[in-house]
């Protein structure tokens, strides 16, 4: 039987504020448990939550970034559950009248196809704290840091039909809310996470199955196995004789597998009804006139300016608009280098991304900055040194941050153009290597290489290879 | 001095005069409610120590010049308002131990107005009860006629300024707990405009219903001391930016030709008739002094109780899920597991009233009765609001009575919820609509007080309190003086 797999996800991005939703508490990760958790975290009696404005501009400018429409009055609602984590007995979020309704969002297929997912609306809300069990016997540690850390949580349609979508899905709303600088998209930290609504029906067929969610998902790898894993249990129970049981399920990764942590009996009701502590969001056309000028270019229309502008190929364009630093590098590059843009993609694809990978660091960290990095750029284009010796002088630059105009001088690295030195080379190599010159002229035309070789070794390097090459052809002829 | 004036304005104006000390009059106070208060339970924490001190700083700044209006006079607080370093107990055992790290905005602006805190005062368990019987701390009675309830929530505080054991105290008013126990303990007391006081740090009951207010002996009283608790605070994102901030200037003002609305449903078969005589002989009064009455009809006035329980049990169940035993407040004694410290601490912590509104609020908010309670309700606290207005468009006041009898007998509804819930049958429409409303004392049945209602619109307190202080310097009820004090 052929079975077709339907998902829908529900993005939980913390949005990046320097305070909580509803508190001035700060919101930075790894504090010492409970130091950063005021008397509105903590739910104290008669304390109350008052609104972070910018959330809202957060949400706005995230509505407008899909093409959503932005509700002109939303209203907070309480969402009433007993967990030792929620301070209050209930998390404030959204649920009648979000913020952002509607959207949409095109994610890559394989080769170059794409299709749209609908978005079906992004909320506001806050977060709970954390259980911890660690260090506890026969007792359970409360930590409230996280409580009130505002979230943006963004809820698909169920139209995505494998594990490799619903990835590709966060990966470009991964990449979005990066490019907006409302999330900082780190999934280690839980800044960025999901929860994966997911059934299978019979190909053809249009009711839905029953479904499963799984929670908290935060990497983009678990959410492909989970999924993956999610989709063979259902088939094979319904396959079977057995049927799916609507549940809430959470991913195993030492194990590989998806289990029930609670079931649909045991759900909440969770009793939602506008919180009375806070007034509605009331949005003017004035606002979200303003907030439309703050949109700043989005991946795909960067992807489409850097083939045009650079005349970059596709495969290029997306690497350098993965994530809005990398773009911005590449053309801080480019301007400072003033050369040919590919020159400047090919070094950032190659050495930079090396390097960073190596030493685990982002790009926004890199120790060769944008500016220093297009000078070595131009060095390169105008031959002063050739590419070879040019990974040594990034290499020296990685490490003393030094320019790269003053480590070719201080070592002696500038590339020979002088076509008299040169020809001194190729004499020297010619006249050691007579066998080679017989060779080459009974026709074994690979020899030429070997003199390309003795002429730089003996050049340390430094020699123009064009120069060399040019020359060498016309010893030889 | 042999006897010290017992009103606000009166130990002000002494107080600046240094006619006393305000170390004297709180040293009055302290010993009075020593001496009376055994027979009444109207305080939960007398705070004799901290009173002395906060005196001596108020007779401190007074010789320093550094004095305000209200400097040096003392005042009694509801227990519902957190005060920072003292226990705030909201009448429940779950608070009994807690004591907050902070001042609530208006415990704040009563400290920086100088001030001088007496204690705090008893009330039905988190503000849910018409006779003050709900409390962990035990019934407060009435100084008329002990046998009988103070009314509620605010019962403490309406029973210690009627026993003149505090020249004024604070008060919360949700359904009628200010104006209601200010009526059956014969003082006044008033609900400002929802948004006038702040709500941070005052324990929440029902939000979007709860608001502060004094009572005192007189409607001047009552302006002074609102003078001080109201303030925009952006703490609390319902406080509303108003710019009225004197409530005593106009009181002097004549009311002739002030037209004032007499619902008819407020004199339905629920009012005692001996109630009814005393609040139509008010009306005359007022007339008397050149206002104009005419009757109205509100017919939604009857619409307003249901709605109040649904609204207000709803909003009451989420906002006390915080008192689970787990950060603050009280913990069952060895919990088992998780679920068991939940029930238990709650089901030993909190009162059977509280339980019961929680459960109504609870049911009221569940899937599938969402939109048959609270939605419903919902729509008739609109339609409520809309004929309020709309009759206040054409009256500057709604005149009726404020409770529909004088103090009722101990234990005489406890075992009937509803007949409890109905003592609040002419004020729960006010706060649903969001007005203004005081209550003065106007006359007696059976040796125990009535009161007189009187709605305004928004923000029109001082309007209110002109009429109530001219009907006041006409009458003498509110100062009679009960057996007890």
């Amino acid at each position: 039987m052929n079975w077709e797999t339907v998902i829908g996800l529900e993005i939980h991005a913390q949005l990046a504020t320097d305070s909580k939703i509803f508190s001035a508490a700060s919101t930075e990760y790894g504090a010492e448990p409970n130091s950063q958790a005021s008397a509105v975290d903590l739910g104290l009696p008669g304390v109350l939550p008052v609104l972070n404005e910018r959330v809202i501009e957060m949400a706005v400018l995230f509505g407008l970034a899909i093409g959503a429409t932005i509700s002109r009055s939303s209203v907070f609602a309480r969402k009433n559950y007993f967990y030792p984590d929620l301070p209050k007995g209930y998390q404030i979020s959204q649920y009648a009248e979000p913020i952002v309704a509607g959207g949409k969002l095109e994610i890559p297929l394989d080769g170059h196809r794409s299709r749209i997912i609908d978005v079906t609306r992004a909320h506001l809300e806050e977060d709970a704290g954390k259980s911890v069990h660690e260090n506890f016997q026969d007792s359970t540690g409360i930590d409230l840091n996280r409580a009130g850390t505002p979230l943006l949580e963004i809820v698909s349609e169920p139209q995505m039909n494998s594990a490799s979508q619903a990835v590709a899905y966060m990966r470009t709303m991964h990449q979005l809310v990066r490019y907006l600088g409302i999330c900082d998209g780190n999934m280690q930290e839980g800044s960025f996470r999901c929860d994966a609504n997911v059934s299978v029906r019979q190909a053809g067929t249009s009711t839905l199955g029953t479904r499963t969610e799984i929670k908290n998902l935060n990497s983009f790898r678990f959410i492909e196995k989970a999924i993956d894993y999610e989709v063979e249990r259902q088939i094979d129970l319904i396959e079977s004789g057995a049927s799916v049981v609507q549940e809430t399920r959470l991913y195993d990764p030492d194990s590989d597998e998806t289990r029930t942590m609670r079931s649909k009996e045991d759900s909440h009701d969770y009793r939602y009804f506008p919180d009375p502590d806070l007034l509605p969001i009331q949005i003017s056309s004035e606002y979200l006139e303003t907030a439309a000028s703050k949109l700043p270019e989005l991946p795909r229309q960067k992807r489409e300016r850097f083939a045009n502008q650079y005349e970059l190929n596709a495969s290029d364009a997306v690497f350098l608009c993965e994530e809005p630093a990398r773009a911005d590098y590449f053309e801080s590059a480019v301007r400072s280098s003033n050369a040919d843009p590919q020159l400047s993609v090919n070094w950032i694809s190659g050495e930079l991304s090396a390097a960073l990978n190596r030493s685990n660091l982002s790009i926004e960290k890199s120790p060769v900055n944008a500016d220093i990095f297009g000078k070595l750029i131009a060095r390169i284009a105008d031959n002063t040194v050739s590419g070879k010796i040019a990974k040594q002088v990034f290499e020296i630059m990685w490490d003393t941050q030094q320019y790269p105009d003053d480590i070719i001088a201080e070592k002696g690295l500038q590339q020979v153009t002088d076509d008299s030195a040169i020809e001194n080379f190729v004499d020297q190599v010619l006249n050691d290597n007579p066998d080679q010159i017989e060779q080459y002229r009974a026709g074994k035309e690979k020899v030429f290489g070997f003199f390309v070789g003795q002429v730089m070794k003996l050049s340390r390097g430094k020699a123009n290879p064009g120069q060399v090459n040019t020359l060498l052809k016309k010893r030889l002829s | 001095m042999s006897s010290y004036p017992d009103t606000v304005a009166g130990i002000a104006t002494a107080l600046a005069k240094r006619e006393f000390s305000s170390k004297e009059i709180t040293s009055h106070y302290l010993a009075q409610i020593a001496a009376v208060d055994g027979q009444l339970n109207s305080y939960i924490t007398v705070c004799n120590e901290r009173a002395l001190e906060d005196a001596k700083a108020a007779d401190e700044l007074r010789s320093r010049g550094e004095a305000g209006p209200m400097t040096g006079v003392p005042y009694a607080h509801k227990d519902i308002f957190c005060t920072k370093g003292i226990r705030t107990s909201c009448g429940s055992r779950m608070l009994d131990n807690f004591v907050a790290p902070y001042d609530a905005t208006v415990s704040g602006r009563l400290n920086e107005a100088g001030m001088v805190l007496l204690g705090k005062t008893n009330m039905d368990e988190f503000a849910m009860g018409s006779s003050n019987e709900s409390s962990y701390y035990g019934p407060v009675l009435n100084p008329w006629k002990t046998s009988a309830v103070p009314g509620g929530s605010s019962g403490g505080s309406a029973a210690a300024v009627a026993a003149r054991i505090a020249p004024c105290a604070t008060a919360t008013d949700t359904g009628g707990s200010i104006r209601q126990p200010a009526a059956l303990c014969g003082v006044s007391g008033l609900k400002p405009t929802y948004g006038k006081v702040s709500r941070y740090g005052m324990i929440a009951f029902a939000s979007s219903l709860d608001q502060g207010g004094p009572i005192a002996t007189t409607a001047e009283d009552l302006g002074l001391m609102t003078n001080v608790m109201a303030s925009f605070d952006r703490k609390d994102s319902t406080s509303i930016d108003h710019t009225i901030v004197d409530h005593v200037g106009e009181l002097s003002a004549s009311i002739k030709g002030l037209r004032l609305g007499i619902p008819k449903q407020f004199f339905d078969s629920a009012l005692d008739p001996d109630v009814a005589t005393a609040t139509r002989d008010a009306i005359a009064e007022l007339e008397g002094l050149g206002a104009v009455a005419t009757e109205i009809d509100i017919p939604s006035i009857g619409l307003a109780i249901p709605a109040y329980y649904v609204i207000s049990s709803a909003e009451c169940s989420s906002n006390l899920s915080r008192y689970d035993g787990v950060r603050f407040g009280y913990r069952c004694d060895d919990p088992i597991d998780l679920e068991d410290m939940y029930i238990r601490s709650r089901s030993e912590g909190l009162g059977n009233e509280t339980k019961r509104r929680i459960l109504i609020g609870t049911y009221a908010l569940s899937s599938g009765y969402y939109d048959a309670y609270y939605a419903k309700a919902q729509r008739i606290r609109r339609l409520i609001r809309e004929s309020f207005t709309s009759a206040l468009a054409d009256v500057d006041a709604i005149v009726g009575p404020t409770s529909p009898s004088v103090a009722f007998d101990l234990g005489e509804k406890t075992s009937d919820p509803v007949s409890m819930y109905l003592s609040d049958i002419y004020t729960t429409a006010v706060n649903l609509a969001g007005l203004p409303a005081v209550s003065v004392p106007a006359g007696f049945v059976k040796g125990l007080p009535v009161g007189l209602q009187l709605i305004g619109n928004d923000f029109e307190e001082s309007k209110l309190l002109r009429i109530a202080h001219q009907y006041q310097s006409v009458t003498d009820w509110h100062k009679r003086k009960p057996p007890i004090g």
